[in-house]
């Protein structure tokens, strides 16, 4: 790209600011280092972006595997029939426009020692520093039943937004008036606590309108509902009543999909249509990496650089991390391991101080039915003496009841984090 | 154009941008940090996608942190702010007002659409 005086100056005013000082990578002086980053989820996608936005002359690239972002945030909406998959589903060209090189391949091996990651085409990319922030991956081994992956896509988990989403939803449509909904939620730490009782308002919201005698039984690994458990039980015991039975302390043991059951310790519950969130750790990556310090499952890392306790020069970010107390696995907690990622790796790279009080915030909202939403947040402030963030006291909480405010303010907040992290 | 010369517009795009430079002090970045939590709900730089939550850009510093401290104390009513700003101190509130009333107020910079299906 080539521009006279004029010309940039003309473009510089018809972009935005921040847009401009995107465009001078490559152009002005040598790179500043190399930076690739992996998955491009809430958090991959944040880390690139800001690194790419507060240090235009670092070389940043981005390996995911899909062709496009699906939003887990707002997918139960589709469940119930209130939204469509194309609104939760955008693009990566927002970052390549910002000069992030986004690679579709996969990575299948980090080699830290030699500082490159290879990807499945066989092609190596060297690195400066490394960040990974795969998601999650199912542990089907502990689910006989599901091993195949026939047995997979009758039995769903819909628990990474995209085709199982989709099938999903065609499932409930295709499910007899009178039909009963088995949905089983593993044991905490998952990804995105609310998730699986705004499900079941979802799947009721539809139900109600669609198929009222059909019932949904939850079949939850954890003694009590996780989260907003008063403004869950408002709706299921309110505009949801009768509906839903929900059964706390269900272990799994196997599903039986020929005979549409999931067999507990003590019991076997048959369905119409089982939903089956398997438990999970860090994706695959990660555990190829030597990342996995924590229960077989999860990355620990140092929260003032989210660097991996495990392996130096490699970030981790989002649901594969070791939770710090009180952090949730979600969507806004990604998002912003992504910044306090990218402005450490800035530092790093760059031989500046590393910022010693990082201050995050999570905000999560659930939708009870096609317009009504209601909100957790906490902050988490770095404590020195802990050396870990830790949520502060008296700070955050959630909604007084759900409400249509609180439900436009949900589709802002994913307009804002889809921006935030994509555009 | 030489690159010396476009390198200098670079600082100055910087500049406007209201990013710090490599000889900015820790505290900007200190306060773009702080600011950053609040980008995932404001969006980036407080350029909001569809204004709501609303837009934080360029607004004055003392009125946003007035409006701050007065979610922190309770005397102002929100469905969410009063327990968000009970999170911070004084100095990181006004940190983040000041941070914000230097940014650029401008369009916002939405997700783009999916260009083909999954």
């Amino acid at each position: 790209m080539r521009f006279s005086r004029r010309e940039f100056v003309k473009w510089m005013a018809a972009s935005t600011g921040v847009a401009a000082v995107a465009g001078c990578a490559g152009m002005g002086g040598p790179s500043a280092g190399r930076v690739v980053v992996i998955g491009g989820g809430f958090g991959g996608a944040t880390a690139s972006r800001y690194v790419k936005l507060w240090a235009p002359d670092i070389d940043v690239t981005m390996v995911e595997r899909g062709d496009v972002f699906v939003s887990c945030p707002i997918s139960n909406l589709v469940l119930g029939g209130n939204t469509q998959i194309g609104n939760i589903t955008m693009g990566y060209d927002g970052l390549s426009s910002r000069g992030v090189n986004v690679v579709r391949d996969e990575a299948v091996a980090v080699d830290a020692g030699a500082r490159q990651v290879r990807l499945a085409s066989g092609k190596t990319l060297p690195y400066d520093r490394l960040i990974v922030s795969p998601g999650i991956d199912f542990m089907y081994d502990s689910i006989p039943g599901l091993k195949s992956v026939d047995a997979q896509n009758r039995v769903l988990h819909a628990w990474k937004a995209g085709p199982q989403t989709v099938a999903l939803r065609k499932q409930l449509e295709a499910m007899r008036d009178g039909g009963v909904f088995v949905f089983h939620v593993p044991m905490s730490p998952y990804r995105c606590p609310p998730g699986p009782y705004e499900r079941v308002c979802q799947v009721a919201d539809y139900f109600k309108k669609a198929k009222p005698k059909s019932k949904i039984i939850v079949l939850d690994t954890n003694p009590d509902i996780v989260s907003k458990k008063g403004l869950f039980l408002a709706a299921w015991n309110g505009m949801y009543k009768g509906m839903i039975d929900y059964r706390p302390n269900s272990e799994l043991q196997d599903v039986d999909v020929k005979g549409m059951a999931v067999k507990l310790t003590f019991d076997s519950v048959k369905g119409d249509v089982l939903n089956v969130v398997p438990p999970h750790g860090a994706g695959t990556i990660a555990r190829q990496a030597g990342l996995i310090t924590a229960n077989q499952r999860w990355c620990g890392i140092d929260w003032l650089t989210c660097e991996s306790v495990a392996v130096k020069g490699v970030h981790v970010l989002g649901d594969a991390t070791l939770s710090a107390p009180g952090m949730p696995k979600s969507a806004s907690m990604a998002n912003q391991h992504g910044k306090i990622c990218a402005a450490a790796v800035i530092a790093l790279l760059k031989g500046e101080a590393v910022h010693s009080e990082p201050a995050i915030m999570n905000t999560c909202y659930s939708f009870v039915d096609g317009r009504s939403a209601m909100h957790v947040t906490s902050i988490h402030q770095f404590d020195k003496g802990k050396k870990t963030l830790v949520p502060v006291k008296g700070a955050g909480g959630v909604s007084k009841a759900s409400s249509e405010i609180e439900g436009a303010y949900a589709w802002g907040w994913a307009r804002n984090i889809w921006g935030d992290a994509l555009g | 154009m030489k690159p010396t010369t476009f390198r200098a517009s670079c600082a100055a795009a910087l500049l406007a941008a209201g990013f710090a430079g490599g000889a900015a002090a820790q505290e900007p970045v200190y306060a773009r940090n702080l600011a950053s939590a609040c980008f995932t709900c404001h969006g980036t730089d407080g350029r909001s996608v569809g204004g709501v939550p609303p837009a934080l850009a360029g607004r004055n510093k003392a009125e946003l942190l007035e409006i701050m401290k007065g979610f922190k104390s309770g005397t102002r009513p929100a469905t969410l702010m009063h327990q968000q700003a009970k999170g911070y101190s004084d100095q990181q509130l006004e940190a983040i007002a000041g941070y914000f009333a230097g940014a650029k107020a401008g369009p916002a910079a939405a997700a783009p659409a999916a260009r083909v299906n999954f």
